[in-house]
């Protein structure tokens, strides 16, 4: 979205749009979706179930089934190249390799009958030179990294717990040092000591490795402790992108807003409501006409229903997607 | 633990309620020694991790799981020696609300049926009319519209159907409901929903409420008084102020701050814990919390800490609650 340091942009995502066809319509998943994403910067990637997270995770991926699932339009630029122009070979070359993923579920994710070391050794065996005993080293340091004693790496899956399982996947997806990391609601299975020790680990890790992490999650307090960039999703598009400082001191857009305001945080004077957004957000296969989230919104215009207002840089970093932002002069205040 | 309150005050008095699972490796020790009391109209919010036993004994106090030992005192009379004529009659006066909205309701039921179920199957209603009278009020309190009435559970969201399950959970104004994660499968603006919907009810018909969470901003945002379960036990216990505030135990305190909050500025002075919650099989002796806690000293694993009132109300089951320096 910035058009100076070229250099630094490790993923471009242009007018992203995806859909699915299924028997009862069609889904507009992910709408005319645009996002960069910095080398060395952690980007949190928020939003409500269905608002698209993992579905924009996934084309970046090429992982969306066809059919039922098509990429409609939009460009995927990654270091410079786009992917959807891509051979098969080389999408298979860059997946794991260049770009993975840590999922939600560390039980489902892992093979339960291969030793956590092997799933590492497939992995670098895969997509590097380093074979067998280099590999088995590789993964072995990869394992230490994470925090899981050597003598453990024979062991399955089965027999470790959830958070350990997560630190697994999270050693497999960095075992090829990979520029760019998707996790996917990491920490949203464990419980909340384990997480914590999970997103420590994260942190830890992106100073070592070095690596661009995509984070996917609805929890806005996990992005604040690990993210650099913020990006609110709604209805298959980003509704605000900014970078943190700017996002959590000053929201714009009203959908952020009730997103903070709807969690109970342990920090908010007792008593009193919550404050809620009214209704449900649309059905992705019947959105309604103009802004997205106007049909909830309780600053909504008559221009709002009628014309989606599109991305616009409010203050320098600061996008918004709202003809109305919150504390502008065009919006006034909260 | 509570004798300065009177008899009528207090609904449900949980003595030393065990509940162990004989499973092949032993017995594991699900609810171990718990006692609570909860006041009529009040909230109490049990919290823990995973596995810790909170469902377990919120399923024994409504009583869908027969308890091992102890006492369950429902208005003074102990619901785990109730005939099966008592223990109907106490089941209209205390029901449940389950974690997951889908897997809760009978998919091939209309919205209408669902509510009607408890109705039936006590016989509160006669005739028609009057059943599709209470549906009617039964919807409009939990705020289900009354052209929902002939949907089924597949077409609706996950609130709309928790919305169900709370509807049928008042459909014979009960005096006491556990709300086992009644949020935690919800979005959060949905949740947020949802927590207004029951504080209101509450607010509206006083009833009493054991809110089971290991959501620790939600529990705090709906109870009067906090409980922390760890591996079947309760390790503290205190009005939702002290806990929150001033949290003595060191297990409370490391819970406490692994909570994220979606603020900059916020506390960063996390303590983290080292390994995970031990098997609650054939625990050892001593503090169950002892092996991740950093305070540990002999006396810990060789000794069970007793759950004892360090302030008034305040209670904590530490053999040095007192004498720990905090964090931050």
């Amino acid at each position: 979205m910035t058009t100076s340091e070229n250099s630094s942009i490790l993923l471009d995502i242009k007018d992203l749009s995806v859909q699915f066809n299924t028997d009862s319509g069609v889904v507009h998943a992910v709408n005319h979706l645009n996002l960069t994403l910095h080398k060395g910067k952690a980007l949190g990637f928020v939003g409500e179930t269905g608002a698209g997270k993992t579905t924009t995770a996934l084309s970046i991926l090429q992982l969306i089934q066809t059919p039922p699932g098509q990429i409609t339009s939009g460009e995927i630029i990654f270091e410079n190249q786009d992917i959807r122009k891509m051979t098969e070979a080389e999408k298979r070359h860059i997946r794991g390799n260049r770009i993975s993923m840590i999922f939600q579920d560390p039980m489902t994710s892992l093979n339960p009958i291969m030793t956590i070391e092997d799933q590492i050794v497939e992995m670098i065996s895969l997509h590097s030179d380093l074979k067998g005993p280099d590999a088995q080293k590789r993964a072995l340091e990869m394992l230490a990294l994470v925090g899981i004693r050597p003598e453990r790496s024979k062991d399955f899956p089965h027999q470790f717990s959830g958070g350990m399982r997560q630190r697994v996947g999270i050693a497999i997806a960095l075992a090829c040092k990979p520029s760019l990391l998707i996790a996917d609601e990491p920490t949203t299975a464990l419980d909340v000591t384990i997480q914590a020790q999970v997103m420590e680990l994260i942190k830890k890790l992106q100073s070592v490795v070095n690596t661009s992490f995509l984070l996917i999650t609805h929890d806005l307090g996990i992005v604040a402790e690990i993210c650099d960039d913020v990006a609110i999703m709604y209805a298959g598009r980003i509704v605000e992108y900014s970078d943190i400082r700017q996002l959590y001191d000053h929201p714009m857009h009203p959908y952020t807003q009730g997103l903070f305001d709807a969690v109970p945080r342990l920090d908010s004077p007792l008593g009193g409501k919550l404050s809620v957004i009214q209704g449900l957000p649309p059905d992705p296969i019947d959105l309604p006409k103009g802004c997205a989230f106007s049909p909830r919104c309780p600053n909504a215009k008559e221009i709002c229903f009628e014309k989606e207002c599109g991305m616009r840089e409010h203050e320098p970093g600061h996008f918004v997607n709202c003809y109305f932002p919150l504390g502008s002069k065009e919006g006034g205040n909260p | 633990m509570n004798e300065q309150k009177s008899k009528s005050d207090v609904l449900l008095d949980i003595r030393h309620l065990k509940k162990y699972f004989n499973v092949s490796k032993g017995q594991l020790h699900a609810v171990d020694d718990v006692s609570l009391t909860i006041s009529r109209g009040k909230t109490l919010g049990l919290v823990g991790e995973s596995g810790c036993g909170k469902s377990t004994l919120g399923r024994v106090v409504i009583g869908l799981i027969e308890a091992t030992s102890g006492e369950v005192l429902f208005d003074g009379q102990d619901m785990l020696k109730f005939s099966n004529e008592q223990r109907s009659q106490f089941r209209r006066r205390a029901q449940i609300v389950f974690q997951d909205p889908f897997s809760s309701l009978n998919p091939r039921m209309s919205v209408a049926q669902q509510i009607a179920e408890p109705l039936l199957i006590n016989k509160t209603c006669s005739g028609k009319k009057e059943i599709d009278a209470k549906i009617k009020e039964l919807m409009d309190t939990v705020g289900l519209a009354e052209r929902l009435t002939t949907s089924f559970p597949h077409e609706l969201d996950g609130g709309r159907r928790q919305r169900i399950g709370v509807a049928r959970a008042l459909a014979l104004n009960p005096e006491f409901i556990v709300l086992d994660e009644p949020v935690s499968a919800l979005d959060v603006c949905i949740q947020a929903q949802i927590l207004n919907m029951l504080q209101e009810l509450k607010t509206k018909k006083s009833y009493t409420y054991l809110f089971i969470s290991h959501n620790l901003s939600v529990v705090r945002y709906v109870s009067d008084e906090v409980a922390v379960m760890y591996l079947g036990q309760v390790v503290e216990k205190a009005s939702n102020i002290a806990l929150f505030q001033e949290p003595l135990h060191p297990y409370t305190q490391a819970l406490l701050s692994a909570v994220p909050i979606a603020s900059l500025g916020a506390k960063k002075d996390r303590i983290l814990l080292e390994g995970d919650v031990p098997s609650p099989i054939n625990p050892a002796k001593g503090c169950r919390f002892a092996g991740r806690c950093a305070y540990r000293q002999e006396l810990c694993t060789s000794a069970d800490p007793a759950l004892s009132e360090l302030s008034p109300g305040h209670f904590v089951s530490c053999h040095f609650a007192g004498c720990l320096k905090r964090h931050g």
